[in-house]
């Protein structure tokens, strides 16, 4: 049976159509801000990450001016406020690199199961949106709900280092922070995804969090002392060891280090904050022999890390994009 | 202009080896209800599903509008209102938020929509929990809120998957009244589904019988009724006087079994014939003296017919895979 003229003119127009096509992502995106915004997990974790960052901020600031003297004249003050840690405090970055993944597991891991086990996915889908700006809208939410947190808490920081040291950042030292800014945003949205991906495997929300937690605490506690084990099995170190054995065996040990997220991403923030990280592999002492202590300009740090950045976009890429063929292929009523 | 609002044609979905819904024709027009009955698990929602683009067929040809659902999904799904079985809304948000998501998933205006909702929420009566979270709606609260949610895209064709099912009988009253007006007023196509026959029957035009993704019969109630193998008309019959010459006159009569007195009246008596008998039982009455007041035909058994064509296609079933 063919359509006749009639009934194709009851049916919506070219341009109809086309705007049909955009933006169904960005609606589902716009609720699910205003949603994480006014939810109780957005306050508690704003208020715990908050309240951390101001606490290490404050004893990082102090411990600072009572070695300025020293430090004056020193490359890159200001950015020393997010990577010198004080006493019992570490500094914002090391923070945001452990308790960012629980920001990205908080936002995501019901993020699919949720809309199943509420029953609104069926009738969400059977409005005029494609399946997949369902979960591209969900992550897109969370992306930004985060990466405003993260946001307020940096300016929160550098604020307080402000008042605190009277030190004023330059340009380059906002440059960096701005970078530095988007590759935590990044590392976070891996967690977020993988949080996304547990959502949709896991029918329930409970099951699904547990599960990314579980991967993060591997990745953050055990992935060190795992690689270290595997490095030390595949790579003897007798107790007189040669310098070849020795060599291999550490680089063995980072390289394995580095399949965790967490690992590239403590690599990044060490070279974009900190302008006298020269390499983030293994030295031996003969290269720094004699060397002379300068400071690299940001691009050239920012060269150092850059297979450390595209390793973390492509993992978080590679973690949303197995969420989204799990969840593209699942029936409605699964 | 062609009134067709949904057509399938040898529409089929399977799952490995287990067939959901097996060739299924269906023709649904505007302006008319066309209940879809089954039993659970008869492949109700697995076709509902496919005529909006969220499964795909595994055979067949299906036109929404002369659209296919499974290429042209969004404009189907811009043109159908779907209210899933026991549909689920943001318990978080009020009534009112629900309802602007959706119209905004559906590219209303904004003005347009707040005037739709406060007519929505009128219309199904909701007005005063509007600003109230779903999540302190009660069950039936939610599907009335779920048809305002279907209706404010103003649809074309509305489908409803067991619609009656989670609420209390006087709501599912208001719900099929609202249903049957659609349909009237409107001009929209109506495609139920529902394993409560005796609930729905009231507002079908015509109704599928569908049993293990088979649609065993379609037509009207009555021309289901009328395609029955040998059944018994049942017949109301009232007559001035001594209740028992009314009995005892119209066991004269060949064929005719008394079923039950009536415990309202009893001089009215429910009788169960082969076929309508009811002049030779008004003859028989008054040849006897006896003033005839009430001869009712009684609706058609639905649930005894919807059991009977159950248990034939069950049988069916069980035949074939004896074979």
């Amino acid at each position: 049976m063919s359509a006749s003229p009639e009934v194709l003119v009851a049916t919506p127009s070219a341009p109809d159509h086309a705007d049909a096509q955009v933006g169904g992502w960005r609606i589902i995106a716009a609720k699910e801000f205003a949603d994480h915004l006014n939810s109780v997990r957005f306050l508690l974790l704003t208020l715990g990450l908050g309240l951390a960052a101001v606490g290490a901020v404050y004893a990082t600031a102090g411990g600072i001016r009572d070695v300025a003297p020293a430090a004056s004249g020193s490359p890159a003050l200001f950015l020393k406020l997010f990577t010198v840690g004080s006493g019992n405090l570490p500094p914002l970055v090391d923070f945001v690199a452990f308790l960012g993944p629980l920001l990205g597991i908080a936002f995501g891991f019901d993020a699919i199961n949720n809309e199943r086990t509420e029953r609104t996915l069926p009738r969400l889908l059977s409005q005029p949106i494609w399946r997949d700006d369902v979960i591209n809208g969900k992550f897109a939410g969370a992306l930004a709900t985060i990466a405003l947190i993260l946001a307020a808490i940096t300016a929160i920081v550098a604020g307080i280092g402000i008042v605190q040291l009277g030190v004023v950042p330059g340009p380059e030292d906002l440059l960096r922070l701005l970078v530095w800014y988007a590759i935590a945003v990044v590392y976070i949205g891996f967690w977020l995804a993988l949080a996304t991906l547990c959502s949709v495997l896991l029918r329930r929300a409970a099951t699904s969090a547990l599960a990314a937690m579980s991967v993060w605490l591997v990745a953050a506690l055990f992935a060190t002392l795992l690689a270290g084990v595997v490095a030390d099995a595949v790579t003897p170190m007798p107790a007189d060891a040669t310098f070849d054995q020795q060599l291999a065996n550490a680089t063995l040990r980072l390289d394995l280090g580095r399949l965790s997220p967490g690992t590239i991403f403590a690599e990044s923030t060490q070279a974009i904050l900190d302008p006298s990280v020269r390499t983030t592999g293994v030295v031996v002492s003969t290269q720094v022999d004699r060397a002379v202590p300068t400071v690299l300009s940001f691009d050239q740090s920012l060269l150092v890390v850059w297979p450390q950045v595209v390793a973390l976009v492509a993992l978080t890429t590679l973690c949303f994009a197995l969420a989204y063929m799990a969840f593209m292929r699942q029936e409605v009523r699964a | 202009m062609d009134d067709i609002a949904i057509r399938t044609l040898g529409l089929s979905k399977r799952y490995g080896a287990f067939t959901a819904v097996d060739a299924l024709d269906l023709e649904v027009r505007f302006g008319e209800v066309f209940g879809l009955l089954g039993p659970n698990g008869a492949g109700k929602t697995t076709t509902i599903l496919m005529l909006l683009g969220l499964t795909e067929r595994t055979e067949g040809t299906a036109e929404v509008m002369g659209l296919d659902p499974a290429r042209r999904p969004l404009e189907v799904k811009r043109l159908v209102g779907y209210l899933p079985d026991e549909v689920g809304f943001y318990g978080g948000l009020t009534g009112r938020q629900n309802l602007r998501f959706t119209a905004r998933l559906n590219r209303l205006e904004r003005a347009t929509t707040e005037r739709r909702i406060d007519e929505l929420l009128a219309r199904v009566g909701l007005t005063e929990r509007g600003d109230d979270a779903v999540d302190t709606y009660s069950r039936g609260m939610r599907q009335r809120l779920g048809l305002a949610d279907v209706l404010i895209k103003e649809p074309r064709i509305v489908i409803l998957d067991e619609p009656t099912a989670a609420i209390d009988p006087v709501g599912v009253v208001e719900l099929l009244a609202v249903i049957r007006s659609l349909a009237v007023e409107l001009g929209v196509a109506v495609l139920l589904s529902s394993h409560l026959l005796p609930q729905v029957e009231r507002v079908c035009d015509r109704v599928g019988i569908f049993v293990r993704g088979r649609m065993v019969e379609q037509g009207t109630v009555r021309e289901l009724a009328e395609r029955m193998p040998a059944r018994e008309v049942l017949t109301e019959v009232g007559a001035d006087g001594d209740p028992e010459a009314t009995r005892a006159a119209l066991e004269a009569l060949p064929g005719v079994t008394i079923r039950e007195q009536n415990r309202l009246d009893p001089r009215v008596w429910l009788v169960a014939t082969d076929q309508d008998a009811r002049s030779e039982m008004v003859a028989q009455l008054t040849a006897r003296g006896l003033a005839v007041f009430q001869v009712n035909r009684v609706g058609i058994e639905l649930d005894e017919l919807y059991r009977r064509y159950f248990a034939q296609a069950e049988e069916e079933a069980a035949r074939v895979s004896v074979a």
